[in-house]
């Protein structure tokens, strides 16, 4: 079953034209990893999908229903309020750069969205936000700030508290471009983890040997297409295009 | 001076101190929340409510706060004295008795308010605009409505922001109500001023120095203390 339908996706920031005709599906369960150079139109595909950004044609469908279509004269028509809030829900994305609410101890960041967006009870969703900091390896930090945590603390808060509201599908956004080299890995053992646990996600990334080890899929952008897709071996290996060939002899560490 | 005249004097001080306190209290009460939705009209997205949001925040900058107390006391006569003015207006104006307290109070305070909404506003607005744009995004993905975040995510990190530019502003308006003896409305500066002759003394003015001193150090006080319970995160 597809959980993420993306088809002839465009978008533009004026003249700059960031996505050409995306073409673009994700099953349940799947992991897709998304690479290519920077500028490629990555980040917005994941924007867009995530409504931080409108599209300006093509359609996505998020477990099945429309969020955007585009009409017959070519005009981009978006869901109404309440689906494209319904839409949110079943998504969840985690940031670069973590956005944690930094007033808030790291209990309430992951608490906030579930009791106020979803009515849950307070001692549920505080259960449900310990038992999120256990497998994330941080129910030491539930009464911190997110400014006493260090960039991968905060990053793994920043996943509990996507993974809070229960999302169908998971979206990353380079979560580990913000962190030390060293601080990398803890975030892609978390990410393994739940691929291990069936979560479908998304994961923009430049961490090649990651993307070749997690991902069932990967997707290569470039200039605002997509140029190449397959199994990590077959991206990864010699059945690759020519672009992605030249793209991934840039990355001196990835070593398949 | 003997003794005695020092006491009287002190307590017909302390009396007038009361009014002072009554304009900055109400001032407070009424600017603070009125700063906070002009800095929202300031930055609405429909330009027209923004240029003029904008216009009332320079023209309340740009003007000297003794003016603007002087002309809110004269509006309300030379408004229904104009010929330009709709009869409405000026039967709805035509009740108020000029020459009442209330009236003088009551315009003081308007125009005390307007003043400082102004520059609150422009406080509150750097303090909102100073977030940064991932934690709407944040918030937005986890579905919060555009309310929710503004409450919950946005303002309690503008609070903190805004809490040193705002106490310098309210210990700056704890010497403007000053200004309220020029209208003239009896308050501590005025009683001060009226004094020195009377006692041929400088003495009433340092005490009226005095409060205004003492009232501010407390508010000093006050916010740095509130600042340290703010210091929670960074």
């Amino acid at each position: 079953m597809a959980m993420l339908e993306v088809s002839r996706l465009s978008k533009s920031f004026g003249e700059l034209t960031v996505l050409k005709d995306i073409n673009f599906t994700v099953d349940k369960g799947e992991v897709v990893a998304v690479i290519g150079p920077s500028g490629s139109g990555k980040s917005t595909l994941l924007r867009c999908v995530n409504q931080l950004e409108r599209a300006n044609g093509g359609r996505i469908t998020v477990c099945g229903s429309d969020m955007m279509t585009t009409n017959e004269k070519g005009k981009a028509v978006f869901a109404d309020t309440d689906t494209l809030r319904s839409i949110r829900l079943k998504t969840g994305l985690v940031f670069q750069n973590f956005n944690l609410f930094p007033h808030m101890t790291v209990l309430r960041n992951i608490t906030e969205a579930p009791t106020v967006v979803l009515g849950m009870s307070k001692t549920d969703a505080r259960a449900k936000a310990l038992e999120l900091l256990k497998k994330m390896g941080l129910e030491a930090k539930a009464d911190s700030y997110p400014c006493e945590l260090s960039g991968g603390q905060q990053q793994r808060v920043s996943i509990a508290r996507a993974l809070a509201l229960d999302p169908e599908i998971l979206f990353f956004d380079e979560p580990t471009s913000a962190l030390d080299p060293e601080l990398t890995g803890e975030i892609l053992k978390v990410i393994k983890e739940l691929a291990n646990d069936g979560m479908t996600m998304v994961i923009v990334t430049h961490e090649m040997a990651f993307a070749h080890d997690v991902a069932d899929r990967v997707v290569f952008m470039e200039d605002g297409y997509i140029v190449d897709e397959g199994t990590p071996d077959k991206l990864f290996g010699e059945e690759a295009s020519e672009r992605v060939k030249q793209f991934l002899s840039r990355f001196n560490n990835f070593g398949a | 001076m003997t003794n005695e005249q020092i006491g009287t004097l002190f307590q017909l001080m302390l009396q007038y101190a009361v009014p002072t306190m009554k304009i900055f209290a109400l001032t407070l009460l009424w600017s603070i929340p009125l700063g906070m939705i002009v800095a929202l009209l300031k930055m609405c997205r429909f330009k027209p409510i923004s240029w003029i949001t904008n216009i009332y925040i320079l023209i309340m900058r740009g003007t000297p706060l003794l003016l603007q107390l002087i002309v809110a006391q004269y509006s309300v006569p030379y408004i229904i004295r104009s010929d330009i003015c709709p009869e409405f207006i000026r039967s709805a104006l035509g009740g108020i008795d000029i020459r009442s307290e209330a009236y003088t109070f009551n315009m003081m305070l308007i125009a005390f308010v307007l003043n400082y909404a102004a520059y609150f506003a422009e406080i509150f607005r750097g303090g909102i605009e100073s977030i940064p744009k991932g934690q709407y995004e944040a918030a937005g993905a986890l579905g919060f409505t555009r309310s929710q975040t503004f409450f919950r995510v946005i303002l309690p990190q503008v609070v903190k922001r805004v809490v040193p530019a705002s106490s310098n502003e309210i210990i700056t308006l704890v010497k403007d109500t000053s200004l309220a003896s020029a209208i003239p409305y009896m308050e501590i500066m005025y009683i001060a001023k009226k004094q020195v002759p009377t006692y041929a003394s400088l003495l009433p003015l340092f005490m009226a120095g005095a409060f205004y001193f003492a009232f501010a150090m407390v508010l000093t006080v006050l916010f740095s203390f509130i600042e340290k319970k703010l210091d929670y995160y960074r």
